[in-house]
């Protein structure tokens, strides 16, 4: 029941929120079929076999009926250079997995550890190190750390290559990932770390205590597994921000990802690219919204009564 | 009866065990159990029972007084707004007058930080540059707070069908990212057209407001139903003035803590947007904007990109500073651990 619940939720949000974007985008400026003869006047007949390829001719609803069709059947039409958007997008899009799956892998594992071992230690100096070093990350805009990553690490140090090549294989994009989850790492730190240390005066930590387990025990088992409740839900939340957030990172370092695709698209006034690339964008974040809320409940039973 | 009276002495030395009694022979009077905890006459005739209790406002400020995070951050966003009202105070250098000749040069006296590409004086720029960053941070701030803050209380306090559409508005813009939605939306005509502070708070707060909206809703919720509201209603009022009068304003801690945080935020989404080149117009002067322009030169001149990006660091940290302080002092649960 909750699951069906939840889903149908869904459902509007993904309609409003589709709709909105495409209302901005169909409300911006250029008209993209003067754009595509450079501005020169064009023969009329082409001009209007061109709008009807692009169903530029139909009112605003009719287009928006017609760009949920395609976006369900992942028919997304052409971009106005003629390739296939579904084709531009399918290459782009493994790239931005890769470097968003990377990036919550390097929050989860050392977001976990640092705040665990935070929390454990509350008020002594690895958890106040922690604790400042996490604001200060926190409070640096991830494009700023790029830059200085890049420099310091990519162009001085040399440990990395400062741009990724065309291919974006797993090695060249350590150093991305690991900007793009920076901030996202520091959260996973707080978070964790406050987690624990609610958990540690719980009543069934002294329980468990009390009934001689080992420390090790009491805080794999017992502390860990009800602090990590919150924490999975963030991550799970932060794939698809992790997804937005990537136009700022890939454009840094270069990578020839979704948000590269997007950035360049809203510049030079793409609708078709613009509007899939956010709409499949928005899927995703709505779907790891869905995973999180399930498992959400699935992890704490209580949620689903309330 | 004066057995009982006098139950130290039933408990005699005899009825101890020997090395207990080694223990507490020195004492003169002999206690085998916990000694009462004695509050004499005089005292609880000198508490003053007209006084009002402390508000939990006047308990969170007695609290964050006493708390050297608060002071700081307190300090260094008092300072960031002096900075921002009176540029001139702090700078005698005019940030607009370049000189080509000063191109790229380095530190020297009378130019702490030394000069642009353009040959404009870093430190000057630094300084004139607060004013559009903060004033786009607090007004975006203020726009969210009466936004999220109406659209929570009613959707919270009504529930129903109103809680329905106002939810689902709010899911709509959220499942939108804040950058994400931003760039799109200065795209359009009526926005890249008339760029300035203002049309930059006003993207920020259309895709800012869900997460206040959210904040509200829930601690709306959670007060809707206590006590002092039914009393409020029994005793004649409104249904609205008791969300007026009684909820919203117990409801406010979580919001005023997340509100300092998220201006923090937007300062930071300003910056990113005027890094892309969509934000703020390159004839305002902001951090964002003189980061952006020293990207280029990063490799061979970073301190131009470092200065605006410090100070853009150091208020953003003093916000979410002060919020985390207002955190512990507003929660009084988190405050006992």
């Amino acid at each position: 029941m909750f699951t069906l619940r939840r889903f149908l939720q869904l459902i509007p949000v993904f309609f409003g929120a589709t709709l909105l974007v495409y209302f901005l985008v169909f409300a911006t400026p250029g008209d993209p079929i003067a754009a595509l003869s450079g501005g020169k006047p064009m023969a009329p007949a082409v001009e209007a076999a061109l709008r009807a390829q692009y169903n530029l001719d139909q009112p605003f609803w009719i287009q928006y009926g017609l760009y949920l069709k395609n976006l369900v059947t992942l028919n997304l039409g052409q971009t106005f250079s003629g390739q296939e958007v579904a084709a531009v997008i399918g290459r782009a899009y493994p790239v931005t997995a890769r470097l968003a799956i990377m990036a919550l892998a390097f929050e989860a594992i050392f977001g976990v550890f640092f705040g665990v071992i935070a929390g454990l230690r509350k008020g002594k100096l690895f958890d106040s190190t922690v604790l400042v070093a996490s604001l200060i990350v926190i409070a640096v805009p991830t494009f700023v750390l790029g830059f200085v990553l890049q420099l310091v690490v990519g162009v001085q140090l040399g440990w990395a290559k400062p741009t990724v090549s065309g291919a974006a294989p797993w090695n060249e994009l350590i150093l991305p990932a690991l900007v793009l989850g920076l901030v996202s790492l520091a959260y996973v730190i707080r978070l964790t770390r406050a987690s624990i240390s609610e958990n540690m005066n719980a009543d069934y930590v002294r329980t468990a205590t009390a009934k001689g387990l080992s420390r090790r025990r009491v805080v794999v088992v017992h502390i860990l597994r009800n602090s990590l409740i919150p924490v999975v839900t963030f991550l799970g939340a932060d794939l698809g921000a992790l997804m937005g957030g990537a136009i700022v990172t890939e454009g840094i370092f270069n990578v020839p990802g979704v948000g590269n695709l997007l950035y360049k698209a809203i510049l030079n006034g793409e609708t078709p690219t613009v509007v899939a690339v956010v709409g499949i964008l928005v899927i995703v974040f709505v779907i790891a919204n869905l995973v999180v809320d399930l498992l959400y409940a699935w992890l704490d039973p209580r949620i689903r009564y309330v | 009866m004066s057995e009982n009276l006098t139950p130290d002495k039933d408990l005699s030395p005899a009825a101890t065990p020997p090395a207990r009694q080694g223990k507490v022979s020195s004492r003169v009077i002999e206690h085998y159990v916990a000694p009462l905890e004695e509050t004499p006459l005089s005292a609880v005739d000198s508490v003053d029972v007209t006084a009002a209790p402390l508000s939990l406002w006047a308990e969170a400020w007695r609290n964050l007084r006493k708390q050297p995070l608060f002071i700081i951050s307190t300090l260094l966003i008092l300072l960031v707004l002096v900075v921002a009202i009176f540029p001139q105070l702090f700078a005698n250098v005019d940030p607009t007058s370049c000189d080509l000749g000063n191109s790229a040069e380095g530190a020297r006296s009378g130019h702490p930080l030394g000069f642009t590409l353009q040959g404009c004086d870093v430190y000057s720029r630094v300084i004139y540059g607060t004013r559009a960053s903060l004033m786009v941070g607090l007004f975006t701030t203020i726009g969210v707070l009466i936004i999220g803050g109406v659209m929570g209380a009613l959707a919270g306090y009504y529930g129903g069908w109103i809680d329905v559409i106002l939810a689902r508005l709010g899911d709509v813009f959220f499942a939108l990212p804040l950058i994400l939605g931003s760039i799109v939306m200065m795209q359009l005509p009526a926005f890249r057209e008339n760029r300035s502070v203002w049309t930059v708070v006003l993207v920020l707060v259309i895709f800012g407001w869900p997460q206040i909206a959210r904040i509200t809703r829930g601690a709306v919720i959670e007060n809707r139903n206590a006590d002092f509201v039914t009393a409020s209603k029994a005793l004649g009022l409104s249904r609205f003035k008791a969300l007026v009068r009684h909820v919203v304003p117990n409801s406010l801690a979580p919001i005023i803590v997340v509100a300092s945080i998220s201006l923090g935020t937007f300062i930071v989404a300003e910056a990113t947007l005027s890094f892309l080149g969509i934000g703020l117009p390159f004839s305002v002067m902001s951090w964002g904007n003189d980061i952006a322009s020293a990207q280029p030169q990063v490799r061979n001149n970073p301190a131009v990109l470092l200065w605006p990006a410090v100070a853009l660091s150091i208020t953003v940290l003093s916000f979410i500073m002060l919020g985390d302080a207002l955190r512990d002092a507003l929660d009084p649960k988190a405050r006992k651990r």
